[in-house]
């Protein structure tokens, strides 16, 4: 179209010449059409070429600018030979898109129109075939977390009373507040559905008591971790069977093994020496409702996905955990790979990182808590310190600044774990010899023999008391707001543990964690090399290959045995002769 | 991270998955204090990036940018969300000054590091002091340009880059779609591209100039150093740098929505290799073992006739040939 100016001058005024033009276009347009047989080269030079002939018009030929004019369209119809789109129907739909929408700038963006012209084209539905409609996940859990909102689930009848008198259900959307003032904490969507999976779980399951403990991050899938406990006696029936299943387990592993042993026996005799190790007796693991297993947790991945159990800790667990740093995948049966290697899966490396950081940063304001009243059970416990203590009716609430300032108004209210991997001391020698209670009274007598007993913090300890990393406190403490301190809440957070956090105003208080699950070193993560390398059979004469003896050698040998030989026999007799006299 | 209001609150209610977020007292601050930031830099856009947890106190962090988004943005943090201070940009230097330091922040931008360079000859006097300590504030700079190099991602097409060399936002960036949005492939290292130079030419044939004008998520060493979810009811794409932890990206597929936030401490996890699921290399080393296991069932022929040829030695020493005598 541009060009078609150009090709005027040798004739008219090309400023005259295009409004001149204009009106006359729609004229030919009807009779001509478009389509007139030109080769489209041509079409420009034609007004000098002179007119062009056309066989089958009967007009009068039009001017040469009109020629041109028609020429070009014509140019513009061409569709493409690979989309089969003709930019004259392009630049229509383009313009037509720009005045429908009137977008700002439209000169800027005139290429991304052009381009969402051509993509509107491929949508088209082509064929006749139907899409099959695809299923996301997303509507798989937003059925699971529709069950969550619905009511009654369960039985429904007795529901009503329960909440009304007493329900273990915890109270997750003030907390969640609380936390909220100090910018900790989940989104409020996500902390309601754990709050009515919260309540799932307690219609579900005979439950003394109920807090939601925090959630793990994983590679995967996250973990939501409730902490709950038992009514009373609800829970041995169950541990009971579970230990028999894990005693079975054990018993079919001990056959399998001994099996796998007797056909390599048959196989082949040159069997090699078997080792003389017995690997230390395991530290018993601590009974439910004490130490580390003072509590059962239940996991799940997702609110509204169902919780899942985690077996009770084992001593060796923590100790393997301490020495291993690994993130948790978010299934619980993932096996951990790890040097040195670790006693059980996913599952019970979760369970042991939950019980290591629970004595680490379960924490109370100092006074809420208060030790039992019966002395007995100190006694019983063998002055490792009492491990039950209860809600102290009296507390009076410490101030929110003094909460801050001080960490000794702070007090743990779990139980150190010790070295050992257990809360409560025991002696591993003494219970694998003999029953515990006789040998007791006897062991304090001599306990120099002994390993040394492991002596942790006692329960309720003040944080002032923790130990620094490294020149870095062990807590940081904080208010919620410099703003208006009148109203402020006493946040404090672990160094030790990142992501394990406390609040505290009046009689309120709670703690949360939310992270990787990992421990904070400030040194890089080592992992401890392997044991050295047994040392080799002292090497002497026996074992020593010696070079075979030559012929003149063993003749020499021979004669000198025989001769030794000969001695002997003389000797022998000369002593027979002399035992016959001596006898005599 | 947008800074007006809603965008922001909006952007953090998305990545609060892991635990950390602001109060809502800091959240009013900053709907506030980033648009006058905006106006006083005569920024383009401003984000608000993160905040850094220190011992006694936290730097929250925001950064701002001009036309060019390719172009490093100024940095600024503040310490209660209100008044904000320009952080110098970021030089090698600085990177390299810092590399050694470890441990916590404190909190305090004036703090002063004692120099690691200078602890290890503490013997030699210098002249200058200038070289000894190493304020908190360096520090702070080096590490959030350390984190915005080595994690700060966007999803792929969401910048195009235009013949004449500035990056702008795709206006026709319509979001990924939910198969892309689980693959890291889709997402794209916010900086300057590293290993794209040594792609092969046929790797190269298939990207698009204008979009595939930065390294991908795919190649980051180690291997599986991000952990990609579908959060929020399957909702919300989150990916979290296991290198940096607390570098949280949210996208929601099909929509314009995605940005970074850093809640963290500032410190690289270096423990990261150790902390991977290993089972790739169990299975290449189970494979490895099984290729072996011939030669190990050999080896009881190899050890009788071994045996054998021991017993023929006995015969002829000395030693034995007396005991027989």
């Amino acid at each position: 179209m541009a060009d078609a100016p150009a090709a005027g001058p040798p004739q008219d005024l090309p400023l005259y010449e295009p409004p001149a033009a204009r009106p006359q276009e729609p004229g030919p347009m009807p009779g001509h059409g478009p389509y007139q047989p030109h080769e489209p080269g041509y079409g420009l030079c034609a007004p000098q070429g002179g007119p062009c002939e056309d066989p089958t018009s009967e007009q009068p030929p039009p001017s040469p600018r009109e020629l041109a004019l028609i020429n070009a369209k014509a140019y513009l119809l061409q569709s493409s030979t690979k989309s089969g789109l003709s930019l004259y129907d392009h630049l229509a739909n383009m313009l037509t898109k720009i005045l429908d929408e009137h977008p700002i700038n439209a000169a800027d963006i005139i290429e991304n129109i052009s381009k969402d012209v051509k993509w509107a084209q491929f949508q088209k539905k082509m064929d006749t075939l139907r899409d099959e409609y695809e299923i996301l996940p997303t509507f798989e859990l937003a059925e699971k977390h529709k069950v969550l909102f619905l009511k009654g689930n369960g039985d429904g009848d007795q529901e009503p009373e329960e909440e009304i008198t007493d329900t273990p259900l915890p109270n997750v959307m003030e907390t969640a507040f609380y936390f909220e003032q100090a910018g900790i904490g989940l989104s409020k969507d996500e902390y309601y559905h754990v709050f009515l999976a919260l309540k799932q779980l307690v219609n579900t399951q005979p439950i003394h008591t109920c807090r939601f403990w925090g959630k793990i991050l994983g590679l995967e899938m996250n973990y939501i971790v409730a902490e709950v406990e038992y009514r009373e006696g609800e829970e041995e029936e169950e541990t009971e069977e579970e230990e028999e299943e894990e005693e079975k387990l054990i018993e079919e592993g001990g056959k399998e093994g001994s099996e796998v042993e007797d056909e390599d026996e048959e196989k082949d005799d040159d069997e090699p020496p078997k080792s003389t190790y017995k690997p230390p007796a395991a530290t018993p693991k601590e009974e439910n409702r004490t130490g580390a297993n003072k509590f059962i947790y239940f996991v799940c991945n997702e609110p509204g996905k169902p919780w899942m159990k985690l077996p009770p800790v084992t001593p060796a667990q923590i100790v393997a955990a301490r020495k291993i740093k690994k993130f948790f995948t978010g299934r619980l049966d993932a096996p951990i790979v790890s040097y040195p290697p670790f006693p059980g899966n996913e599952a019970n490396y979760l369970r042991a990182q939950i019980a290591r950081i629970s004595a680490g940063t379960q924490i109370s304001p100092l006074g809420f808590y208060q030790f039992g009243e019966e002395e007995g059970d100190e006694e019983e416990e063998g002055g490792s310190g009492r491990d039950t203590y209860e809600e102290n009716p009296d507390f009076e609430p410490i101030s929110v600044m003094e909460l801050v300032e001080s960490l000794s108004n702070w007090v743990h209210h779990v139980q150190n774990i010790l070295m050992q991997g257990r809360c409560i001391w025991i002696n591993p020698i003494q219970k694998s010899e003999e029953e515990e209670e006789e040998v007791e009274e006897e062991e304090k007598a001599d306990e120099s023999d002994e390993p040394q007993q492991e002596v942790g913090p006692p329960l309720l300890t003040p944080l002032s008391e923790d130990t620094e990393i490294q020149n870095i406190p062990p807590w940081t403490a904080q208010l919620s707001t410099n703003l208006v301190p009148q109203y402020a809440v006493a946040v404090i957070q672990s160094n030790l543990w990142p992501g394990a956090y406390a609040f505290a105003t009046g009689k309120k208080f709670d703690n949360i964690y939310l992270g990787w699950g990992h421990k904070y070193s400030p040194d890089n993560y080592i992992p401890p090399l392997p044991p050295p390398v047994q040392a080799e059979y002292p090497s002497g004469p026996e074992i020593t290959e010696m070079s075979d003896p030559t012929v003149e050698e063993e003749q020499a040998l021979r004669a000198a045995q025989e001769e030794a030989l000969a001695a002997a026999e003389e000797m022998e007799e000369m002593e027979e002769e002399e035992d016959d006299d001596e006898d005599d | 991270m947008e800074a007006d209001g809603l965008g922001l609150e909006q952007a953090l209610a998305l990545a609060a998955g892991g635990g950390a977020g602001l109060s809502p007292e800091k959240r009013a601050a900053l709907g506030a204090s980033l648009l006058l930031l905006r106006r006083d830099y005569r920024f383009q856009r401003v984000r608000f990036w993160g905040r850094l947890q220190g011992l006694r106190a936290a730097y929250y962090i925001a950064d701002g940018r001009a036309t060019d988004l390719a172009a490093p943005p100024q940095r600024l943090y503040s310490l209660n969300c209100v008044e904000w201070s320009l952080l110098p940009p970021a030089t090698e230097e600085m990177i390299a000054q810092t590399a050694g330091l470890r441990g916590r922040f404190q909190g305090d931008p004036s703090y002063e590091y004692e120099s690691p360079e200078r602890k290890e000859d503490s013997d030699r006097i210098y002249e200058d002091d200038s070289g000894l300590f190493i304020k908190e504030e360096t520090r702070l700079v080096a590490t959030i340009e350390q984190i915005d190099r080595a994690v700060g991602i966007i999803p792929r097409g969401a910048f195009v880059k235009t013949p004449l060399g500035p990056v702008h936002e795709n206006r026709n960036f319509e979001g990924l779609s939910m198969t892309e949005a689980k693959k890291l492939n889709s997402y794209f290292h916010f900086t300057e591209p590293v290993n794209l130079k040594n792609k092969t030419l046929l790797e190269k044939a298939d990207l698009d100039p204008s979009i595939d004008f930065l390294d991908s998520l795919e190649h980051d060493i180690p291997k599986g150093s991000w952990s990609i979810q579908l959060e929020r009811g399957g909702t919300v794409v989150i990916l979290r740098s296991l290198l940096w932890l607390g570098l949280t990206f949210y996208h929601i597929p099909m929509t314009k929505q995605y940005g970074y936030v850093y809640f963290g401490t500032g410190e690289k996890n270096m423990d990261l290799p150790f902390m991977l699921k290993e089972e790739a290399q169990l299975r290449n080393q189970t494979k490895a073992f099984s290729l072996n296991a011939k030669p190990l069932r050999l080896a009881p022929y190899l050890l009788s006739s071994m045996q054998s040829s021991r017993g023929y030695s006995k015969a002829f020493s000395p030693s034995v040939t007396s005991a027989k005598a």
